[in-house]
């Protein structure tokens, strides 16, 4: 059951994700709009992973824990779309080729099921990986 | 009883909504409902008024927790920061007015640091295609009066600006448009079939990062010539056919957002972006216009240009204004680890940054001004929760168009809050002390 | 207030009379004084020479056109940069500086007064910003009227009170000052990527012609009786043989005279006259012919005009004629900018080199210096570069010594790749006149003060007058061993007051002054029509509200001054 797929990472805005960023980061709201990855049907398959499930999505830039969920505005097979946000940022490219701007959209990344693995909140996780002490 | 304000600013998107009506409370000092904003304003005028609010400055302490402190010493420390730094950053200002913008340069000046804004991970790759090539553009009532001819290049409005395909670019009728949408062709270009994408005429799928070569096979077709049968996965037919609808009208516009400003080839893709609506000019009239993400990005941007000559990635250091994206962006620099404090308003980077580029800020002495809880002011030492800008205070702001609109006040912000602009000030004065300037 | 008297100066006063004679100007509260008490601080203005503050009449210096130049050149910053020094901010940019460093080069050049000559009136709030950070320099900014869809339909049906009550009302709205016309009806037209290159040419949709406009808003500023005429860049600019269109233009002026408290005589005021006064029918047979429009101005007492003087420098043009900036970046190749502006005007924005090798280059400049030169009188003809357009304003010194020696003039075109094209094609070579330092105060400071309706305020030393002083440092009794020394004293002033206080002293900027926003309150007879036209517009329309639209409160305009107009 150790299977892994390969998919083009994007990230972009939702309004979903738009409407959490506003309700306060610091709430659940938040990891539910922007904690997943949107993947299409056919991937699911590929994976063989139920849709709602924890997955971990990783790059060479680093790893992060989301919830698969089928895509909203798809097919796009062979495309991941995870909301702009922390967990998005765990993942994408910071490369700017001098521009100054990261690769925020094409970055590969793999994905393999994760199911007893937490998703953290936005601030948590990126606390987390900062190593920041919190009290 | 309560009162209506009317003519409110939205202070969320670019788009900067500027018919928002808000019922407040007869004292002034609570907001009690939205009207006319999207789904994400109305969640942000509403949002002000939660209870579990912090308004007062909070340092981190050893231990890990918060320690409630006043704003003088909140100013102290980051004057302090920012004297004792060599290279201290000053990054956000895009949800921020531009009394507050003018402050923050005055501090940046003083204390020889680096300054930057959100365009550093929206629509910086944007200004650099504009300083190769230039920019035909309009403002958005040109759209609302006379265009024809929509295309929605990477961006996804139906999300990311709501009420824009209302307002201004699909639905309204204008002076020569009274049919609204009847009147319009709509074409977008998204490696997805987005909610956008959905409402349109033509939907080239491009496959995603290959959005150059599909802007020049639109070039070639303009001009009626050889392609292949498949350019960026999309078909020469449908891009034909596209073309052929963007001649025809009488007045175009391209929207275009992050798909091609964030993908790779970055400022490229703007470049022939552009060079599409200049050839354009050559058979009808086309505009081109990015689609700005924070309500007064703009505006920073514009506060920079008339202050300092550029408009994003401003370095002071050497005591004159360099800029060289690259060398002298955030993200460059905090990756490269040149930075030794960081003073954040306006922005989160903690959550939109990669995550090389935030844990940096983390291991630093940092001030977040932001009346939100965030990524950011959670790696921070220090958090500055101030007054909401665009609900608890005015002051003005430029549209994604650069059309500036004054904000307007609507409510009382908690007792006792300061404003940006309040709190940049009482840094800038006490910087000034401890720098000896007069 | 600190009193001043500048001792022992040759004074150059045209408001006076006075022609270099050795006098002391006192200063008291701001004002120029009859006298002032023994505790006044003495300036010795010994050798060097004195005028009143002068007077930019056009240049575009701040707003969303200058500001959009400043973003997309970053070029323009290469070896322009200036860091923090004493009371100055840090500046940069040399064809668009930033705010600090334009009010900063203006006055250590002895300007205290300055016009933005194009304000988009929806882009009002932005102009006042970069204003408000313009240190120094009063500054008032005219907003365009020419492609606005009131006039047009108020003028196609020839209803000048509601085309001037309409003018009242964005006047107030925006804070400006005057009622400026950039291409009347062409760049409407833009709109559609057309253009309208006579005064006759159909403005599409609209069906009314530039000429019609121009003649209603002539009509509107006499009936409100504003302190500066309609100024105006008309049709076809910058082509060969255009000067056919200037002449159909002023044309359209017979006949009006001037109505108003301010002691204006013009009814028009034609800008950067240089780009209007092209003969020729291409690039190749081009030729000057400011010989026909400087006879025709001479003969006419109600126009006046200002120059735009090519320097020969890099630089960036910027102009809300929208289809000429489109027609230039096909010309030149150089990267476009464009803004058009929903139901008001447009611009366009494209960096040119004025190379002295280009013949083209060297031609208008020939124009641009023939223009003053047969000028007959100095009070109506004032001296600018339309800076950006024809070169920066820093380079007024230079513009100087070409019209103060003909020595100067000479040197340069003996410089020039194709000397033989400009003796040939412009009269500039047989011109032995030099302009006096008494024409120049005339050109710079009386005679623009005066187009402005300001000759009561700046301008001149007389008493009473605000307190705008410049003092130079050039002999006028020694004779000019180098033209260049010209150029040099006039690039840095030795002191500069404006209104009362000395802002600079010995080239280096003193203080930021006391600046002030300009602008023309007019009164009007209610109008309901033009109430609700303005109103429905506003909801049909325009992309913002009309309550969201005018440019009010202390941010954008902290130190107002209103010139008040009764025109009930």
């Amino acid at each position: 059951m150790a299977n892994k797929i390969t998919l083009n990472l994007i990230s972009g805005r939702t309004i979903q994700q738009g409407v959490a960023i506003e309700g306060g980061k610091e709430k659940p709201l938040y990891r539910t709009a922007a904690g997943i990855i949107e993947m299409d049907h056919q991937d699911f398959k590929k994976l063989g992973a139920w849709k709602n499930s924890n997955v971990r999505v990783s790059s060479e830039f680093g790893s992060v824990i989301v919830k698969a969920i089928e895509t909203t505005q798809g097919p796009h097979p062979g495309l991941g779309f995870i909301p702009m946000g922390p967990w998005a940022n765990s993942v994408i490219s910071d490369n700017t080729y001098s521009t100054g701007m990261p690769t925020f959209k094409g970055v590969p990344v793999t994905v393999e099921v994760a199911l007893n693995e937490p998703i953290l909140l936005g601030i948590e996780l990126v606390q987390k990986q900062c190593g920041v002490k919190v009290g | 009883m309560t009162k209506t304000v009317t003519d409110v600013i939205c202070p969320f998107c670019g788009t900067l909504c500027d018919d928002v009506e808000c019922v407040v409370s007869d004292d002034g000092k609570q907001l009690l409902e939205v009207y006319n904003a999207c789904v994400i304003g109305t969640e942000k005028f509403l949002h002000s008024q939660a209870k579990d609010r912090v308004t007062r400055p909070r340092l981190r302490q050893d231990d890990g927790s918060w320690k409630e402190i006043s704003y003088d010493e909140a100013v102290e420390y980051s004057a302090q920061m920012l004297a004792k730094a060599k290279k201290p950053m000053l990054f956000g200002w895009s949800s921020t007015n531009c009394e507050a913008q003018s402050v923050g340069n005055e501090i940046a000046e003083i204390s020889k640091a680096c300054c930057d804004n959100t365009a550093a991970t929206c629509h910086g790759t944007t200004l650099i295609a504009v300083q190769d090539i230039g920019l035909p553009s309009c403002t958005l009532g040109e759209v609302k009066n006379r265009a024809d001819r929509i295309i929605f290049w990477g961006c996804n409005p139906a999300h990311a600006h709501p009420r824009h395909m209302s307002r201004y670019s699909i639905f309204p009728r204008g002076f020569f448009t009274g049919k609204g949408q009847m009147s319009r062709k709509m074409i977008v270009v998204d490696p997805r079939p987005t909610d956008t994408a959905k409402m349109a005429d033509v939907h080239l799928q491009v496959e995603q990062g290959r959005d150059y070569e599909l802007l020049d096979a639109l070039r070639v077709a303009f001009k009626g010539e050889w392609l292949p049968d498949v350019v960026a996965g999309v078909p020469a037919e449908k891009i034909r056919e596209a073309a052929d609808m963007m001649k025809s009208g009488r007045f175009g516009i391209i929207f275009f957002g992050m798909g091609v400003t964030q993908s790779l080839s970055k400022n490229h893709n703007i470049d022939a972006a552009i060079a599409v609506t200049k050839d354009l000019n050559e058979y009808t009239k086309f505009s081109i216009m990015p689609m700005r993400g924070h309500y007064n990005v703009t505006g920073s941007g514009e506060v920079f240009a008339w202050q300092f000559g550029f408009p994003f990635s401003v370095d002071l250091t050497r005591g004159f204004a360099r800029y060289n994206p690259g060398d002298t962006s955030t993200i460059d620099l905090l990756i490269r680890g040149e930075l030794d404090a960081m003073f954040t308003i306006g922005s989160d980077p903690g959550a939109h940054f990669p995550i090389s580029a935030v844990k940096p800020i983390a291991n630093m002495p940092s001030v977040c001004v932001d009346p939100h809880l965030t990524p950011t002011s959670g790696v921070s030492k220090l958090h500055v929760p101030v007054a909401f800008n665009g609900v608890e205070v005015g002051g003005n702001c430029y549209r994604m168009d650069n059309v500036p609109i004054d904000c307007r006040k609507v409510v009382e912000p908690p007792e006792g809050m300061l404003t940006d602009e309040q709190f940049l000030i009482k840094v800038r004065d006490r910087l000034k002390q401890l720098k000896g300037v007069a | 207030m600190s009193e001043y008297i500048i001792k022992n100066g040759h004074v150059f006063d045209p408001v006076q009379g006075i022609k270099g004679d050795k006098k002391d100007i006192a200063i008291k509260d701001g004002k120029i004084a009859d006298k002032v008490s023994s505790a006044a601080k003495v300036i010795d203005a010994a050798g060097k020479t004195v005028m009143a503050g002068a007077v930019e009449i056009h240049a575009h210096i701040a707003g969303p056109k200058v500001n959009l130049g400043r973003i997309y050149r970053p070029e323009d910053k290469l070896f322009s940069c200036t860091p923090t020094k004493g009371m100055e901010r840090m500046g940069g940019g040399a064809s668009i500086p930033t705010t600090f460093k334009t009010g900063y080069e203006y006055a250590k050049m002895g300007y205290t007064t300055a016009m933005e000559a194009a304000m988009p009136p929806l882009f009002s709030r932005h102009v006042h910003e970069e204003i408000r950070d313009t240190p120094i320099i009063d500054e008032a900014a005219f907003p365009v009227f020419g492609n606005n869809w009131f006039v047009l339909e108020y003028l196609k049906n020839q209803e000048i009170e509601n085309t001037a009550a309409y003018c009242a009302w964005l006047l107030k709205a925006t804070k400006g000052y005057a009622i400026k016309v950039v291409n009347p009806g062409g760049t409407e037209a833009w709109g559609w990527g057309l253009n309208c290159l006579t005064v006759n040419d159909p403005v599409p949709y609209f069906d009314i012609t530039p000429a019609e406009i121009i003649r209603g808003l002539i009509e509107a500023n006499e009936y409100l009786g504003l302190p500066h005429s309609m100024h105006i860049h008309p049709n076809n600019l910058g082509n060969p043989g255009c000067y056919e269109t200037t002449l159909d233009t002023l044309k359209l002026a017979e006949g009006y005279k001037a109505k108003n408290k301010f002691g204006r005589e013009q009814v028009l005021h034609l800008t950067h006259t240089q780009f209007h006064s092209y003969g020729g029918t291409n690039w190749g047979d081009f030729e000057s012919k400011a010989k026909e429009v400087t006879d025709y101005v001479n003969a006419n007492k109600n126009i006046t005009i200002d120059t735009g003087n090519v320097t020969l420098d890099e630089t960036t043009t910027m102009t809300a004629d929208g289809p000429f900036e489109h027609h230039l970046t096909g010309l030149n190749h150089l990267k476009w900018a464009n803004v058009d502006v929903e139901l008001e005007t447009a611009a366009g924005v494209v960096p040119y080199i004025y190379s002295p090798n280009i013949s083209v280059c060297a031609i208008q400049w020939a124009i641009g210096l023939e223009i003053p030169l047969l000028m007959k009188d100095p009070m109506r003809c004032y001296i600018t570069t339309d800076h950006p357009n024809a070169g920066p304003f820093t380079r007024y010194p230079r513009v100087i010594k070409w019209l103060m020696s003909a020595k100067a003039r000479e040197t340069q075109i003996n410089a020039f790749k194709h000397k033989d094209k400009v003796l040939s094609q412009t009269a500039i070579g047989t011109m032995d006149r030099e302009i006096s330092l008494y024409e120049l105060a005339q050109m710079t400071r009386a005679g623009p003060a005066k187009s402005l309706g300001l000759s009561g305020m700046c301008g001149g030393l007389a008493p009473g007058m605000d307190a705008d002083v410049a003092v130079y440092n050039f002999n006028p009794e020694k004779p000019v061993a180098n033209p260049d020394d010209i150029e040099k004293a006039f690039s840095r002033c030795a002191a500069v007051f404006k209104s009362g206080v000395q802002v600079v002293s010995n080239g280096d900027i003193v203080s930021n002054g006391n600046k002030r926003t300009l602008w023309v309150n007019v009164k009007v007879k209610d109008n309901p029509q033009v109430t609700r036209d303005i109103k429905e517009k506003f909801i049909k329309y325009y992309s913002m509200t009309q309550n969201n639209y005018e440019a009010l409160g202390h941010h954008f305009i902290p130190n107002p001054y209103a010139l008040e107009v009764d025109a009930t």
